[in-house]
C-alpha cells in the first residue's frame, strides 16, 4: 500500500514535471529559435551594409587614382608630345598624388624616339623625387604585358616594394594607342605604382564585436591585408585552404575571385571561432573584401538572455519540484492514514481512530464517508448482534413452542392399548418450528371415540396457538355430548367472536361408536378424508357442503354418518399432503393419493401413514416443505 | 612598379661592389688560413640556378644537416636567382659546382665551354603546358592558332619541338615568371614547371579539373633537368671532391625525402632568409614532385645516373633545331659521381 501511495506521488511528479519540461523546452527552443533568426538577419544586413560601405569607400579611393594615369593616356592620345613634356607630366603627378610611388609611361620598341627601350621612371623615396629611365627589358612584366595582351587597363597582383621599405603596392597599368594608317597601334602603356598602405589601414580598422576581423584578397586569393600578418603576400585563401584540407574554404574563395559576393558561415583564421563572413568585390579591379563576424560573440546577449531564461526555468522547475511533493504528499498522506484505517478496519477493529482532516476536497469527503461507513459498520454489527440474540430468543421459544405443540398432540400408539375395537395413527410435521395443522382423538363419556384433523389457516406460531385454541374448544364441546355438527357450530361461534386476526380453520370431525362402527361426523371447510373399504375401494368422502370454521358467524354444521365394517379404516389428511409439491412445481394430489392408498396391502394405519409419506418425500424429491403435513388413520377392527 | 631586385638604385650598385669586394678579401684571407692548417676543410662554392625553394632542398638539407663537412667540405651556397646565371658563375670560376639542366649544359659544353656533369638529380622533365578548358582547350590540337606563353630560350626547346611534332602553329608570347598573365586570360596556354608554377596555378582557385596539361615528357620529349655540374678542370684537379660534394648531395637528397617536415622547415627558413614570399604547402608540394622527378623510374638506376639514351634525346634536338652544331661525347661530358660508394 505505501509503495503504490509513493508511486502516486512520483508518478503524478514526473508526469507533470515531465509535461513542464517539454513544454517549456518547445517554447524555449522556439524562442531561441526565432530570436536567433531575427539577430541572424539583422547581423546579415549589417554585414552587408559594413561590407559594402568599406567596398565604396575603398572603390572611390581607386577610382580616384585610376583617373591619372587616365588622364596621362588621355593626353598621349590626343596631343604631341617631346620628351620634356613627358617628363614634366610624370614629375608633375609624382608630386600632386601622395598616394602615386612611382608613374612611367613606357613605350613600345622603337615607339619613340626610336629607342628600344623607353620608359622614364619618377618615383617617391625617403620625401624625394627621383628619376631613373627602367633599364630592364619590362615588356614581359605583369604590368606592361597585362594590359597589352588585354588591350585593356589592369592592375597588378599586390608586391612589396623593397625599395619602399615593406609597402604594398600594386600597379595600374593603362595601354595607350595611336592610329597608323587607320590601325589602332598599341604605343606603350601608363602606369602608376600605388601604395596600399591606406587600403591596409581601411581594412585593418573593421573591428566586430571582440575579434571580428576584415581582410582582403586579390584576384589571385593572395592576401593583401589580414590580422595574421604572415598569411599577407605569402598566402593565398586556397594555400591556406590546402595547409587546413578545407574544401569549402577554397570553394569560398573560387566564389570570392569570381566577384561574387555572399554572407555564409566561415570559421575564424586567427581565433578559430565559428563566425559569419560576408563578402563582396571590389569593383575596381576584382579584389574581394572579406569581413568576419563572431557568431558567439554577436549572439553574447541572446545567450546570455537564454542562459538566465534557463537558470530561471532551473529555478522555477525547483520550485514546482517542492510544490508538486507538497501537493502529493499532503494528498496521499491522509490518503496513506485512510488506507491503514481501512487495512484495520478490514480486520474488524471498528474502534480504530480515523484521521481528521479539514479539508473539503474528495479526499476529506473520502475521510468522511470513510467514519460514515465506520459508524455505519459499527451501528448495523451491534444491530445485527441484537437481532441475533432476539432471533436466538424466537428460535428457542419456537422450539419450546413446537415441544408444547407436540406435547399437546397425541403421541402415544396405540393410545388406548384395552381397546381392540379400532387402531388409529396420527402424525403431524410442521413445515416451520410450530405449524397450524393439528389432530386429536379422545373417549367420550360414552365410549365413543373421537376424532379430529384441523388446519389453522396460517402457519407459525399464530397458528399454532389459533389451533390450541381450536383443539382446547372442540374437545370442550365434545366432551358435552353434543353431535359433530353441533361442536363445529359451538366452535364457529366461539372463534368468531373472539377471533381478531381473522385467522379461520378447517376441521373433520368424526366419533365413532365403536360397537356398531358407526360414524357420525362433520367437516368444516376441510378435504374429504378417504374410505378404506374391505373391498379394496378408496373412495372420498362425499362433501357436506359446510363452511370452513372461525371467519363467518352463524354458520351451523351439518352431522353426516357412515358406517365401517369391521377392517375399514378412514384416512384423514391436510392439504399439505395433496398439495406437496416438488421442484417442478407440480402437486402430490388427491388422485394420486387415493392410488397410493388403493396400491398399499397394508392395513395397519401406522404402516400406511409411513407409507404414505414416504411416497410424499419421494414425490418432493428434496423440495422444501412448503406446508405443514398432518395424516390420521382410524381402522375399525371388530364390533364390540 | 615590381623593380626589387633587378632593377637597382646607382648607390645599391656601389653597395653591392663593395659587398663583392669585402667577400673576395674575405676569401683571400681564409684561403691562406686555411693553407696554413693540413686538415683544414676544403672551401667549395655551391649555385643552385634557381630561388631557395624546395627544387634544391636535398642541398640545403645536407649543408644544414652536416653532410658536406662530415665530407671535408666547407660549402658556401651561393643563393641562386634570375640575377645569377650558373653558366657565368661556372666559367668565371666564381662557383665550383652549379646546377644546371641537361640542355643547357650541353650547350655550354658545345660552345666550348669545359663543363662537365657529375650527377643527373632530375630524371624526368617537369616542364609542362598548362590551358584553362573554360578557354576551348582540351585536347592536343585545340592549341593551334592559340596564344601561348614561353619562357627564355633554354625553356624554349622543347615546347618548339613539341609543336613542329603536332604541327602546331602558335601565337609565342614571352612569358614572365609571374603566371597572371595566363590567371588573366592575356595567354590561352603557359609554360609551367610541374613543381611550380602549377601548383601556384592550382592555388590561385583552378581546380585540377579546369585545367587542361600537357607534359613534354609523355611527348617523347623527356629532357631531364637540374643535374650537378663542374668545370673539367676542376674534376681533374680534385676527383674526390666532386665524388664527395655529389655523395653528400645525394644524402641530403635523401634525408630530405625521408623527412619532408624538417625539410620544408629548412627550406622555408632560407626562403625568409632571402625575402622571398613563401608558403608552405607550396614547398612542400615542390618537394614531393622533386622525389617524383628525381627518384629514377627504373629502380635498379642509381639516384643521380645521366642515362646515355636521355643524353641522346637532347642532344639529337638540339642538333636538330640548330642549338648546337656537334653533339659532345657523352663520355666526355658525364663523369658520374654517384657511385662513389661503390667505388671506394
Amino acid at each position: 500500500m505505501m509503495k503504490k501511495n509513493k508511486g502516486i506521488a512520483l508518478k503524478l511528479s514526473l508526469l507533470i514535471l515531465s509535461s513542464i519540461s517539454l513544454i517549456f523546452l518547445l517554447i524555449f527552443a522556439y524562442n531561441y529559435y526565432v530570436s536567433r533568426q531575427i539577430i541572424l538577419k539583422n547581423i546579415e544586413a549589417n554585414a552587408r551594409n559594413h561590407a559594402s560601405a568599406t567596398v565604396h569607400q575603398i572603390d572611390a579611393i581607386l577610382r580616384s587614382l585610376e583617373k591619372v594615369p587616365e588622364t596621362i593616356v588621355c593626353y598621349l592620345q590626343n596631343f604631341h608630345y617631346d620628351r620634356d613634356d613627358i617628363l614634366k607630366l610624370l614629375r608633375s603627378v609624382i608630386d600632386s598624388n601622395p598616394q602615386i610611388y612611382g608613374a612611367t609611361i613606357a613605350f613600345e620598341p622603337y615607339a619613340f624616339e626610336n629607342r628600344r627601350l623607353f620608359a622614364p621612371y619618377f618615383y617617391q623615396r625617403n620625401g624625394q623625387i627621383n628619376f631613373t629611365y627602367i633599364p630592364y627589358e619590362y615588356f614581359y612584366w605583369d604590368w606592361y604585358q597585362i594590359p597589352k595582351e588585354l588591350n585593356q587597363p589592369a592592375w597588378t597582383e599586390p608586391y612589396y616594394d623593397e625599395g619602399a621599405g615593406e609597402i604594398i603596392m600594386a600597379t595600374y597599368s593603362v595601354p595607350f594607342y595611336r592610329n597608323v594608317s587607320g590601325k589602332r597601334k598599341l604605343i606603350g602603356v601608363v602606369t602608376a605604382d600605388i601604395s596600399l598602405s591606406w587600403l591596409q589601414k581601411i581594412v585593418a580598422s573593421i573591428k566586430i564585436a571582440e575579434t571580428g576581423y576584415g581582410f582582403l584578397i586579390s584576384k589571385n586569393g593572395a592576401f593583401v591585408t589580414h590580422p595574421n600578418t604572415n598569411f599577407i603576400m605569402n598566402e593565398t585563401i586556397f594555400s591556406v585552404a590546402e595547409a587546413r584540407a578545407d574544401k569549402r574554404m577554397r570553394e569560398l574563395g573560387r566564389k570570392m575571385i569570381k566577384g561574387q559576393s555572399g554572407f555564409v558561415p566561415f570559421q575564424s583564421l586567427i581565433t578559430g571561432k565559428n563566425c559569419w563572413m560576408v563578402y563582396a568585390p571590389l569593383a575596381a579591379n576584382g579584389w574581394s573584401l572579406g569581413v568576419l563576424f563572431p557568431q558567439n560573440e554577436l549572439m553574447a546577449d541572446i545567450a546570455s538572455l537564454n542562459y538566465i531564461v534557463l537558470v530561471l526555468s532551473f529555478g522555477g522547475f525547483l520550485l514546482l519540484l517542492g510544490i508538486i511533493v507538497l501537493i502529493t504528499g499532503s494528498l496521499t498522506r491522509p490518503l496513506r492514514a485512510l488506507s491503514r484505517a481501512a487495512a484495520k478496519i478490514g480486520t474488524g477493529d471498528l474502534e480504530v481512530e480515523l484521521p481528521t482532516l479539514k479539508s473539503r476536497d474528495e479526499v476529506g469527503n473520502l475521510a468522511e464517508s470513510f467514519r460514515y461507513m465506520q459508524s455505519s459498520l459499527r451501528k448495523y454489527i451491534a444491530d445485527l448482534k441484537e437481532t441475533t440474540a432476539a432471533k436466538e430468543r424466537i428460535e428457542s421459544e419456537l422450539r419450546i413452542a413446537h415441544d408444547i405443540q407436540m406435547g399437546m398432540l397425541n403421541k402415544v400408539f396405540p393410545p388406548f392399548p384395552d381397546r381392540k375395537q379400532f387402531d388409529i395413527f396420527a402424525i403431524v410435521e410442521p413445515a416451520r418450528e410450530v405449524g397450524g395443522d393439528f389432530y386429536d382423538f379422545f373417549l367420550l363419556a360414552d365410549q365413543h371415540l373421537c376424532f379430529v384433523i384441523g388446519d389453522v389457516s396460517d402457519k407459525g406460531v399464530p397458528a399454532s396457538l389459533y389451533m390450541a385454541v381450536t383443539k382446547t374448544l372442540i374437545k370442550a364441546m365434545a366432551q358435552q355430548g353434543h353431535p359433530p355438527g353441533e361442536i363445529l357450530t359451538r366452535v364457529n361461534r366461539e372463534l368468531v367472536s373472539g377471533n381478531t386476526s381473522s385467522m379461520f380453520v378447517t376441521v373433520f370431525l368424526g366419533i365413532l361408536d365403536p360397537l356398531t362402527g358407526r360414524v357420525l361426523y362433520a367437516n368444516g371447510g376441510h378435504n374429504p378424508p378417504l374410505v378404506i373399504r374391505t373391498q379394496g375401494s378408496v373412495d372420498f368422502l362425499a362433501p357436506t357442503g359446510n363452511a370452513l370454521v372461525g371467519a363467518l358467524e352463524g354458520l351451523s354444521y351439518e352431522t353426516a354418518e357412515l358406517v365401517l365394517a369391521p377392517g375399514e379404516a378412514l384416512f384423514l389428511y391436510t392439504d399439505g399432503v395433496t398439495e406437496a409439491g416438488n421442484r417442478d412445481a407440480e402437486l402430490f394430489s388427491e388422485d394420486q393419493l387415493q392410488e397410493s392408498l388403493q396400491g398399499l396391502k397394508t392395513i395397519s394405519p401406522n404402516e400406511t401413514i409411513e407409507a404414505i409419506k414416504a411416497r410424499i418425500n419421494a414425490f418432493a424429491a428434496g423440495a422444501p416443505q412448503a406446508d405443514d403435513i398432518a395424516m390420521l388413520m382410524i381402522r375399525f377392527q371388530e364390533r364390540g | 612598379m615590381p623593380s626589387r631586385k633587378l632593377f637597382m638604385h646607382p648607390s645599391a650598385r656601389i653597395l653591392k661592389c663593395l659587398i663583392i669586394i669585402s667577400c673576395l678579401a674575405l676569401l683571400i684571407v681564409r684561403f691562406y688560413a686555411a693553407k696554413a692548417d693540413d686538415r683544414a676543410l676544403k672551401k667549395v662554392t655551391f649555385l643552385p640556378q634557381w630561388l631557395p625553394q624546395a627544387q634544391f632542398a636535398g642541398y640545403y638539407v645536407a649543408y644544414e644537416r652536416g653532410f658536406y663537412k662530415k665530407y671535408g667540405i666547407d660549402l658556401t651556397i651561393i643563393p641562386g636567382g634570375p640575377e645569377r646565371s650558373p653558366a657565368d658563375f661556372l666559367k668565371k670560376r666564381q662557383a665550383d659546382f652549379s646546377t644546371l639542366w641537361l640542355s643547357a649544359g650541353i650547350q655550354m659544353r658545345a660552345q666550348g665551354v669545359k663543363v662537365i656533369n657529375i650527377a643527373q638529380m632530375m630524371q624526368r622533365s617537369g616542364l609542362m603546358l598548362v590551358a584553362k578548358k573554360s578557354k576551348g582547350i582540351e585536347r592536343l590540337e585545340d592549341i593551334n592558332g592559340k596564344k601561348v606563353g614561353l619562357w627564355g630560350p633554354i625553356f624554349q626547346i622543347q615546347p618548339q619541338a613539341f609543336f613542329k611534332k603536332y604541327h602546331l602553329n602558335v601565337e609565342v608570347i614571352r612569358q614572365s615568371r609571374s603566371i597572371n598573365l595566363f590567371l588573366r586570360d592575356g595567354v590561352d596556354v603557359a609554360s609551367a614547371m610541374w613543381y611550380n608554377e602549377y601548383h601556384t596555378i592550382l592555388d590561385s582557385g583552378l581546380n585540377p579539373d579546369e585545367l587542361t596539361t600537357f607534359f613534354f615528357q609523355d611527348h617523347g620529349l623527356n629532357f631531364p633537368e637540374d643535374g650537378i655540374y663542374t668545370l673539367e678542370e676542376t674534376f681533374n684537379r680534385d676527383p674526390d671532391l666532386c665524388k664527395t660534394f655529389v655523395r653528400a648531395s645525394m644524402e641530403g637528397w635523401r634525408y630530405a625525402f625521408e623527412h619532408p617536415e624538417e625539410t620544408i622547415a629548412i627550406v622555408m627558413k632560407n626562403l625568409e632568409i632571402a625575402h622571398i614570399p613563401a608558403t608552405r604547402v607550396h614547398q612542400k608540394w615542390m618537394l614531393e614532385r622533386m622525389k617524383d622527378l628525381i627518384c629514377p623510374v627504373d629502380v635498379h638506376v642509381p639516384m643521380g645516373t645521366l642515362l646515355s639514351e636521355d643524353y641522346d634525346r637532347v642532344a639529337k634536338c638540339l642538333r636538330e633545331n640548330g642549338l648546337i652544331k656537334q653533339i659532345p661525347k657523352f663520355t666526355s661530358f658525364n663523369r658520374c659521381c654517384n657511385r662513389y660508394d661503390e667505388k671506394k
